[in-house]
């Protein structure tokens, strides 16, 4: 190839880039900060009204009219958020007795969720109550350790999903905890348990290596932690034999944490454990902020909680 | 002009310029927040809940019968007037449904003490009392299971010393708790014996330590729910009024 080509060439190209960069967020100004916003509900179980001012445990806390007005008002202020669910949506007032889980699936349609896990009591009408229920969510159901290949959720389970959000990729996952023993046989049919710990680092592998994200999110309703049973998997326990997991989100024990737990993966790297304990009557919250300038990313990953 | 390299080239250059904007993970913040009642209410959410919650309050406000007095499971040491009502509810309800399958009875029912979620108030019932008392959606099983495991179901009872309710069998302690008679229909138990105990699913499958039901021989699923019996119950009885007896004592000396 000739110089005078080569040059004109490039010169082709590099305005090829910089139009592309214009239709491209994610290729536009050098060191521009991104700011992705996770927010997070578990075992909200048909929590749809607040409790009322007489309740013994949880006066004028919760609700879904709310959660509505306040999950708006985080995406006002940064719209590149994702809304997800760990589990346990069905089952704790007669909302669910009445309409089957129609109205939870409907409300948190209208309040955007992004996606959800199966939890235990998601299969507390049969799996059939849970697929008849399913054309009134418009989100997205994330399992990778139930295998409903003989079920009639086949196909309508994905065992994770890839998102974008200002040019960041985020991977989720769900898991769910050993039905056997929890559920009764005759509601989860023949849905196949398989190893949550397996399937994670499995899954985790496939959205960092394979499918390149930027964030690994795990949606787990394992519970938070067993020390009475150190061996049943558990959310921590996860944390420690995973690696690219950036956070846990999790469900299952209604666990109620002062903060986040900060824990380390098998790699000996940091990793979020969250949980925000029952009922609808916290919303949690996770900022992660990105930058490509190599002056502030040369120092590592600060965490605050 | 041949316009491959052109394509290699930017094809090189996009790559090197997404490789040279890596986004980097600085910074992570994390915290809760908590729904009260100092946020504002959505009010097109609130709208949307409102014609369900509407029904749903119509429908559990409706009086289906009448307490005569206020019944609690704390209001007795070994059997109590809301156990007893909830036990032998289970067995009027299911049996007819038990004995239409299966042309036999049940001998006995259990369930446990921690099952009733609610006391019941003196005045009318609703459809709401049903659902207090029994919130969760356990049905109805009835489980075959050898004389030897019936006896190892009363030294559960025994050795819990809790109202866990039991109707059609009668079991008596002495002042240490130690076994002096059971009964089943004013019969003592025959090892050789199968019974038929109804039960709801989840203790079936051992929950609360009742791990007497397994192995059976075998398993009726009546696919009621517990809920149901009581709703069906209070719908057809006019006023209730249970009582403390002597279907599991202690005796005084």
């Amino acid at each position: 190839m000739k110089r005078r080509d080569f040059i004109k060439q490039s010169t082709a190209a590099t305005a090829l880039i910089t139009l592309g960069g214009l239709t491209l967020p994610s290729f536009t100004a050098a060191n521009a900060s991104k700011h992705i916003t996770i927010l997070h509900t578990n075992d909200v179980h048909s929590h749809i009204d607040p409790f009322g001012p007489e309740d013994g445990r949880n006066p004028n806390k919760g609700g879904i009219a709310r959660r509505a007005s306040l999950v708006q008002a985080i995406r006002n202020e940064n719209p590149n958020t994702l809304l997800l669910d760990a589990g346990d949506i069905f089952q704790g007032t007669p909302y669910f007795n009445y309409y089957g889980g129609e109205l939870e699936f409907k409300l948190m349609s209208k309040l955007k969720y992004d996606a959800a896990t199966i939890g235990n009591h998601d299969f507390d009408n049969g799996i059939d109550g849970l697929y008849a229920q399913l054309p009134h969510a418009a989100f997205d159901f994330l399992s990778a350790n139930y295998n409903f290949s003989n079920t009639i959720l086949d196909t309508h389970v994905k065992p994770y999903k890839v998102f974008i959000k200002d040019g960041i990729k985020i991977g989720v996952f769900g898991v769910g905890i050993k039905l056997d023993g929890l559920v009764l046989k005759n509601l989860y049919k023949e849905t196949v348990y398989l190893n949550p710990i397996e399937i994670a680092q499995d899954m985790s592998r496939i959205l960092k290596e394979d499918e390149q994200c930027d964030l690994v999110i795990c949606l787990s309703h394992l519970g938070y932690n067993y020390s009475n049973d150190p061996e049943k998997p558990s959310d921590l326990k996860l944390a420690e034999k995973t690696k690219h997991i950036d956070l846990i989100i999790g469900g299952h024990t209604h666990t109620f944490l002062p903060k986040p737990t900060i824990t380390k993966n098998a790699e000996g790297k940091n990793t979020l454990v969250n949980q925000v304990g029952c009922y609808g009557i916290n919303l949690g919250r996770i900022d992660f902020y990105f930058d490509s300038d190599r002056n502030k990313t040369a120092n590592g990953t600060s965490i605050i909680v | 002009m041949n316009f491959k390299p052109l394509f290699t080239l930017f094809f090189i250059a996009f790559m090197f310029s997404c490789k040279q904007e890596t986004q980097h993970l600085t910074r992570i913040e994390g915290k809760q927040i908590a729904i009260t009642d100092s946020l504002e209410t959505d009010a097109g959410i609130e709208a949307f809940v409102k014609p369900y919650r509407e029904h749903i309050n119509k429908d559990l406000d409706s009086v289906i019968s009448y307490a005569v007095a206020t019944y609690s499971k704390s209001d007795g040491e070994l059997n109590t007037a809301i156990g007893n009502l909830f036990a032998d509810v289970i067995y009027e309800q299911s049996n007819p449904v038990f004995k239409k399958r299966t042309g036999k009875d049940i001998d006995m029912v259990l369930v446990n003490h921690g099952g009733i979620r609610s006391i019941i108030s003196k005045g009318d019932i609703t459809t709401r009392t049903a659902f207090e008392i029994m919130p969760f959606e356990n049905s109805v099983v009835v489980a075959a299971i050898k004389g030897s495991q019936v006896n190892d179901l009363v030294d559960y009872l025994v050795t819990a010393k809790r109202a866990h309710p039991i109707s059609k069998l009668n079991l008596t302690v002495d002042t240490n708790y130690q076994l002096v008679d059971a009964r089943i229909n004013n019969k003592a138990i025959d090892t050789s014996k199968i019974y038929y105990v109804a039960t709801n699913d989840y203790l079936y499958n051992g929950g609360d330590g009742m791990d007497f039901f397994k192995p059976s021989d075998s398993l009726y699923i009546l696919n009621y729910k517990i809920r149901n019996a009581l709703l069906d119950y209070f719908y057809k009885t006019d006023t209730i009024n249970p009582v403390i007896d002597d279907r599991f004592i202690k005796l005084d000396q």
